[in-house]
């Protein structure tokens, strides 16, 4: 369980995350907003990349924030990037052991990175250069590095972007069972809704830095203020 | 599904050493031999010498190149680094009477310490900043070498007595006194430096390298130690140097600083990047380039100043063409070229390829 509290954070005056406040239970949790709402802000607090100007994450009765940012990794951390940060120079295999081996280290080095391969489902030889895969498969290489090593918390962020719908549903399959592959708490940010209603039992909603709703997914694609939040007021 | 995990069994995946893997083992063993038992035998003492520079100076390429090339660091100080290797080897040599071996390692040991210093500032800099940053502390150390000279076997802490008349020469291993036996002594040491390079790059330190260099935030999400991981980039590049500047001061006999200009960091940097930095074998090209290239114009009667034009235009084509440098480029040419010569010899007619 995920428990923000207070959370604020600013860029000179620009208050990108305002006071929020949320509980993150347990499986796949969906955030969304338009763009500029904060979401990788959010993301980019809880792998210590940015330091909030107030507020408190407890993870698992851990205090995140009060962290190094690479130890958050072996605590159990993960994340996939926006923009896909599969490691080009090393192979499949060596991306997934690179994380790893800096993680908690469930079982052998050798059947754990090939275990997180196939459950991503990744249709490429282990060995293979990761210059040589596509974007769907790069991403793919991405969530691999997500589940291996005993996650606690997965961060996903947008990665279905640019993807064409068949990848994407496998994709969405894939997210789904994070939480019972795993055992870990899965956070997806993305647009396409389908998406987030394929895999997210929960979302919650920013605009402009503030927390506009939460629960039920779809109740909350429903909400008027959602509504107006992306299509904007008449 | 299923498909993936045939694929990903793990006898496939311990199946590491593919045919284009052993044929380049097979090469890299013949030519070492060469290097090891022939070249000695071959060549004139004047050209021993020289490899025995080349042999010295792959090792600083290597350093320099695991730091441009596989963590994206780039240092102009290697020069200043090298001096600190040679100073400390020298004056090991002159004090005490530790099999040579010993020396190399305290020397390179000695070097990791400053080399670390020196890397501090890569905490915090990148690009042309900590490029700057190094030039400036390399600067400094070739000043305070130059004030304190290089031991000559003097007394005291410096070891350098300026009213000797006759100045011992540094030492060499008993067993590798002669030039040849020497430069043989260097290849071996050059070898141990590029297996210690080729294990860190093949395990955790390189992908964590490969990470660093490609994104930090990547790096950081992997749980990778950004800050160690560089440091440790340094403290192994400056180890390796330091080695190198031991071998230097047996090679050379003896020692002057103006033998360490600032200004050959630059040159050292552009060879590196004209043999290579993703490939060990571009620093072999590029202590070649550095060492034996002016050594063959000299012995001409050619200028070696027409080198800083030559090296000039090598990086400009290098960082158009093929930023691999040449120890990828070479062998892919050679490979193209050879395709094309056999394509030409079976063509029949000028009629194939027609719609």
């Amino acid at each position: 369980m995920i428990e923000v509290s207070g959370l604020t954070v600013r860029f000179g005056g620009v208050t990108s995350l305002d006071d929020m406040s949320l509980t993150f239970e347990q499986g796949t949790c969906g955030l969304i907003g338009p763009n500029g709402a904060g979401k990788t802000t959010f993301f980019n607090v809880l792998s210590g990349f940015v330091r909030p100007a107030a507020g408190s994450v407890r993870a698992f009765g851990v205090d995140l924030l009060s962290m190094a940012h690479f130890r958050r990794a072996r605590w159990g951390l993960r994340r996939t990037f926006q923009t896909e940060q599969a490691i080009e120079e090393l192979s499949v295999f060596d991306n997934v052991a690179m994380v790893h081996e800096h993680s908690r280290q469930g079982g052998s080095r050798h059947g754990d990175v090939l275990d997180a391969i196939a459950f991503a489902g990744l249709d490429a030889d282990p060995e293979a250069s990761v210059r040589t895969l596509g974007a769907g498969q790069r991403r793919l290489v991405e969530v691999a590095r997500a589940v291996v090593g005993r996650p606690r918390l997965v961060l996903l962020d947008e990665p279905a972007a640019g993807l064409p719908d068949e990848e994407t549903s496998h994709l969405a399959e894939v997210i789904r069972r994070i939480p019972e592959h795993t055992g870990a708490l899965a956070i997806l940010v993305d647009h396409d809704m389908s998406l987030v209603s394929a895999c997210c039992t929960t979302t919650a909603v920013l605009d402009f830095g503030k927390l506009i709703a939460s629960g039920p997914t779809a109740a909350v694609l429903r909400d008027d203020a959602v509504i107006r939040a992306y299509l904007g007021v008449a | 599904m299923r498909a993936t995990l045939e694929r990903a069994s793990p006898a496939r995946i311990a199946r590491r050493s593919t045919r284009p893997q052993l044929i380049k083992a097979s090469i890299t063993t013949v030519l070492l031999l060469f290097a090891f038992f022939a070249l000695p035998e071959l060549l004139s003492l004047y050209y021993i010498d020289t490899m025995t520079q080349v042999v010295v100076y792959s090792m600083v390429t290597l350093a320099l190149g695991l730091l441009v090339g596989r963590v994206g660091l780039v240092s102009l100080g290697q020069v200043a680094v090298l001096a600190i290797g040679a100073w400390s080897a020298a004056r090991l040599l002159f004090a005490t009477t530790q099999p040579y071996p010993l020396i190399l390692l305290e020397a390179g040991l000695i070097t990791m310490v400053a080399g670390v210093v020196i890397g501090l500032p890569a905490l915090r800099l990148r690009g042309l900043y900590l490029a700057l940053i190094t030039l400036m502390l390399a600067g400094g150390i070739t000043v305070v070498l130059a004030t304190v000279n290089f031991p000559n076997g003097g007394h005291g802490f410096l070891g350098y007595n300026g009213s000797l008349l006759h100045i011992p020469p540094i030492r060499r291993p008993s067993i590798a006194a002669s030039d040849p036996a020497y430069y043989r002594f260097s290849v071996i040491i050059a070898i141990l430096m590029f297996v210690l390079v080729l294990v860190h790059i093949k395990t955790k330190p390189g992908r964590a390298w490969a990470a660093i260099r490609q994104s930090e935030p990547a790096a950081l999400a992997a749980g990778i130690n950004v800050w160690f991981y560089k440091l440790w980039a340094f403290a192994l590049a400056s180890f390796i140097t330091g080695v190198a500047g031991g071998v230097l001061a047996g090679a050379v006999h003896y020692l002057y600083s103006i033998g360490f200009p600032t200004q050959d960091s630059i040159t050292l940097l552009a060879v590196t990047l004209m043999g290579g930095v993703f490939s060990l074998w571009g620093a072999v090209v590029a202590g070649f380039l550095y060492q034996f290239l002016p050594a063959l114009l000299n012995n001409w009667g050619v200028s070696a100043d027409w080198l800083i034009i030559l090296f000039g235009l090598g990086v400009l084509q290098v960082l158009t063409t093929a930023p691999a440098g040449l120890a990828d480029q070479v062998p892919r040419d050679l490979a193209r070229l050879g395709r094309f010569l056999r394509g030409k010899g079976r063509r029949p007619s000028p009629t194939r390829g027609a719609p």
